[in-house]
């Protein structure tokens, strides 16, 4: 059995501790989230995969400050989250979505470092780098929408990266451009998280996207969710859409989590099997 | 576009007007009618009923009052609209009042008015506030509420700060539908310009026009007619400019999503 | 889960309209009143220019009772369904026309977007040295206000058409009214609709504006009364009448446009118009 060993409480950038998420409806609640605990190191990949309605979002949603825990907490850099913190970058699944389709590509990016106040000189720096890092360089006076959805998630990339986030938050960014475009932005994220060592925590419905991208593959159970297993991934740092995933240990990896994630749809949890 | 492309459009965009103009010249040409004098008769008495004076003392001042009365209608009605559209229980709370006030007939709103204010520039500039800012309430409170989610979400990541936000997101995400209650009120603006002046007034285009129809000076009164045309289709192509200025963006975001 | 999935949630989320809602536009309402009611008592504002809710509701209990108020309110409910109903009949056949010939349409469409603005009140002295202070000058305001509503739409409807079903219909050489009933018509519907609604409102406004500035017989005719015999509570109490007509066309014309779609495919998004 492969155990968790990265990511133990007292030494993780960012600590979830027992979350739990209760949605109140009308006359009836709804326990989204019951028990998630798990922490990620500082310059530390880490990947959540669980099945669909496994409340993957609301769990980044709490992580990211946007929506309150019902009990348990978030800390990030040893302070509580109770909204969205400083250092914090989120890319959203919707990029269309994501975007100010009044604002320019440049703007787009710009926008964030104007509300930190970036003195200017540094801010087009930061934007200039950022832009040419996913190759956006010529396409910075376009609108968001002139754009093919792989290079608008590409924008919506660039402006977190500009924002220089100590993490980055992703949801499923993937999940809504075709295959090529994927395995491009797959390698993007990888090679931008090794260049600026920045701490990625990303959320995937993907089994080979999350042993492929990730350090660390934390499955979770269907909803109320909990942390089903985390496992490892020992996989070379240096990966390749075709080495890597013809990798016999990809593929024992790959099939672990995708065994995980069946059990979890079958409403395994840790408590009740052998865990 | 081509010139040609360009001649081509002008004789499409000029052909139908023209076309009427001249039928409307041909067919009262020789007119003993009392009611239908001679276009040509009107187009003499243009020059004379309205550039010697009036357009000074009437013309100026009406749409003048109209636009103040227009801007502030926007300015209000922008305002309230965003703070309502943004607070689900106060949107709750005055959603059927706004209706209602909605729903009146703006010209009755000028006997009203008439009680608070009198019959002078104030009145009417109320009125036409009055009359006007419905459309660009409502319409703001339903482009607030459409704002996109994650949109919000991303402005919160992104710690935008309120003013910012407001800016950046609130007032550009809906101005799609704030112009379209613009464009609702532009329309209702003027007709209340010319009723507030038919009801009570000592100058105005409205009035003056009331004025020689009850003196029986048929061809002026023509004259008023077109140029209360001439004046709505004015503010209208200015509003067009102004629209199609500011939401260029939206104009190529609908065309994309009709591509894709 | 996909993007679909989530907007689709966030839609219904916004659909749904929860009793608490309804119970605070109640709220909302009956404090408008309340306001009425105790601003003039408060002295607030004087009541000559506004009585208390409770003497205008009884001014109107007092109208009510009279063959003359339900008169005039069956003018005006005349006037605006005859108006409409014109301006309807007019702005569907010319629109369907105008909009089927291409040259046509193309020459006429600026033409249109030219004469649209042109204010109908601008015709307010021509109706009433040809038709008088009758119900006919008002008639023309409305059927002008509310065609062109009607007759924008419909074109915008038939240039929606969809190229192929064009095409279709011209490669199997029907007839034109099967053309326009089977591939125009069903295309063009929503639109109509959306002109039907925005015509109703128009028709209704420029109806009262009629009555109260021309002076043919209604309920705005009613108002105008009211006003120069200093009867501010019966004004009043009109107003609120005109209002509440307003509403319920408005209510009307959404209900009716809901049920004439209901089977229709397009799930078109609220036109901004």
């Amino acid at each position: 059995m492969t155990a968790a060993p990265a990511g133990t409480a007292g030494t993780a950038l960012l600590d979830v501790r027992h979350v739990r998420k209760v949605y109140e409806g009308a006359g009836r609640s709804v326990e989204a989230v019951r028990d998630l605990t798990f922490g990620v190191a500082a310059g530390e990949f880490a990947c959540i995969v669980g099945p669909s309605g496994a409340g993957k979002t609301t769990l980044l949603k709490c992580v990211a400050g946007l929506l309150g825990c019902t009990g348990g907490e978030v800390v990030l850099e040893g302070a509580r989250v109770t909204g969205p913190p400083p250092g914090m970058a989120v890319v959203f699944q919707e990029y269309g979505r994501s975007l100010f389709p009044w604002m320019t590509v440049r703007q787009n990016v710009e926008l964030p470092l104007k509300e930190r106040r970036v003195p200017k000189a540094r801010r087009r720096e930061l934007v200039d780098e950022a832009l040419d890092a996913v190759g956006l360089g010529e396409a910075r006076h376009a609108h968001p929408w002139q754009l093919s959805g792989g290079m608008q998630q590409r924008v919506a990339i660039a402006r977190a990266v500009a924002y220089e986030p100590h993490v980055l938050l992703m949801d499923e960014p993937f999940a809504a451009v075709d295959a090529q475009t994927r395995a491009d932005l797959e390698d993007l994220v990888r090679d931008l998280w090794k260049r600026l060592g920045v701490t990625v925590l990303f959320v995937t419905h993907d089994i080979d996207e999350s042993v492929y991208l990730g350090q660390r593959v934390i499955v979770l159970s269907n909803s109320p969710t909990v942390v089903l297993e985390e496992v490892a991934v020992d996989l070379p740092a240096e990966r390749d859409q075709l080495a890597t995933r013809s990798d016999p240990r990809f593929a024992e990896l790959r099939a672990r989590v995708y065994k995980l994630v069946q059990q979890a749809k079958s409403g395994h949890r840790p408590g009740t099997g052998d865990a | 576009m081509s010139a040609l492309g360009l001649l081509r459009r002008a004789a499409l965009l000029l052909a139908v007007p023209a076309l009427l103009v001249a039928a409307w010249w041909l067919l009262t040409a020789g007119s003993t009618d009392f009611f239908w004098p001679p276009l040509s008769q009107i187009l003499g008495a243009f020059d004379d009923t309205w550039f010697h004076g009036r357009f000074t003392r009437d013309v100026l001042p009406s749409v003048g009052r109209l636009l103040a009365g227009y801007l502030l209608a926007l300015v209000i009605g922008v305002g309230l609209g965003t703070a309502i559209g943004s607070v689900r229980t106060l949107r709750a709370l005055l959603e059927p009042v706004l209706e209602f006030f909605r729903a009146i007939p703006p010209p009755v709103l000028v006997p009203i008015l008439m009680l608070f204010a009198g019959i002078g520039t104030g009145m009417k500039i109320l009125v036409i506030v009055s009359g006007c800012v419905w459309p660009v309430l409502l319409n703001t409170v339903e482009g607030v509420r459409a704002l996109d989610e994650v949109l919000g979400d991303t402005a919160r990541c992104y710690r935008m700060r309120p003013h910012s936000r407001y800016v950046h997101l609130v007032l550009r995400g809906a101005s799609p539908q704030i112009a379209a209650g613009a464009r609702q009120a532009l329309s209702i603006g003027i007709i209340l310009m010319v009723i507030s002046e038919m009801f009570a007034a000592g100058d105005g285009v409205g009035f003056t026009i009331v004025q020689f129809q009850r003196g029986f000076a048929i061809p002026q009164m023509w004259t008023g007619i077109i140029l209360l045309g001439l004046i709505g289709v004015v503010l209208s192509l200015l509003f067009q400019l102004v629209e199609s200025w500011a939401l260029r963006w939206y104009t190529g975001l609908r065309g994309s999503e009709r591509e894709g | 889960m996909t993007a679909a999935g989530a907007s689709g949630r966030g839609a219904g989320r916004r659909r749904h309209r929860p009793s608490s809602a309804w119970g605070l536009g109640l709220l909302g309402l009956a404090g408008l009143m309340a306001a009425v009611e105790l601003a003039p008592r408060a002295g607030l504002v004087q009541r000559r220019y506004l009585p208390p809710f409770s003497t205008m509701v009884s001014s109107l209990a007092d109208q009510a009772g009279t063959g003359a108020f339900w008169r005039a309110l069956l003018d005006t409910l005349r006037g605006w369904a005859t108006g409409l109903a014109i301006a309807l009949a007019a702005g569907v056949v010319l629109g369907i026309a105008i909009g089927g010939v291409p040259l046509l349409r193309a020459a006429l469409a600026s033409t249109i977007e030219f004469l649209r603005p042109i204010p109908s009140v601008a015709l307010i002295p021509l109706a009433v040295l040809l038709y008088g202070t009758g119900a006919r000058s008002t008639l023309l305001l409305v059927v002008y206000a509310s065609f062109w509503q009607v007759l924008v739409q419909v074109l915008y409807g038939v240039r929606d058409v969809d190229p192929v079903a064009r095409e279709t219909a011209r490669s199997y050489r029907f007839r034109t009214l099967t053309r326009v009933r089977t591939v125009i018509w069903p295309t063009a519907l929503p639109y109509v609709m959306t002109g039907f609604r925005l015509g109703a409102a128009v028709a209704l406004i420029l109806e009262i504006t009629g009555e109260l500035v021309i002076g043919s017989p209604g309920l705005g005719e009613r108002i105008a009364v009211a006003q120069t015999s200093g009867a501010v509570d019966a004004m009043y109490a009109l107003v609120i009448v005109v209002g509440l007509i307003g509403v319920a066309v408005n209510l009307l014309a959404r209900a009716t446009e809901r049920r004439v779609l209901r089977w229709h495919p397009s799930v078109r998004r609220e036109a901004v118009a």
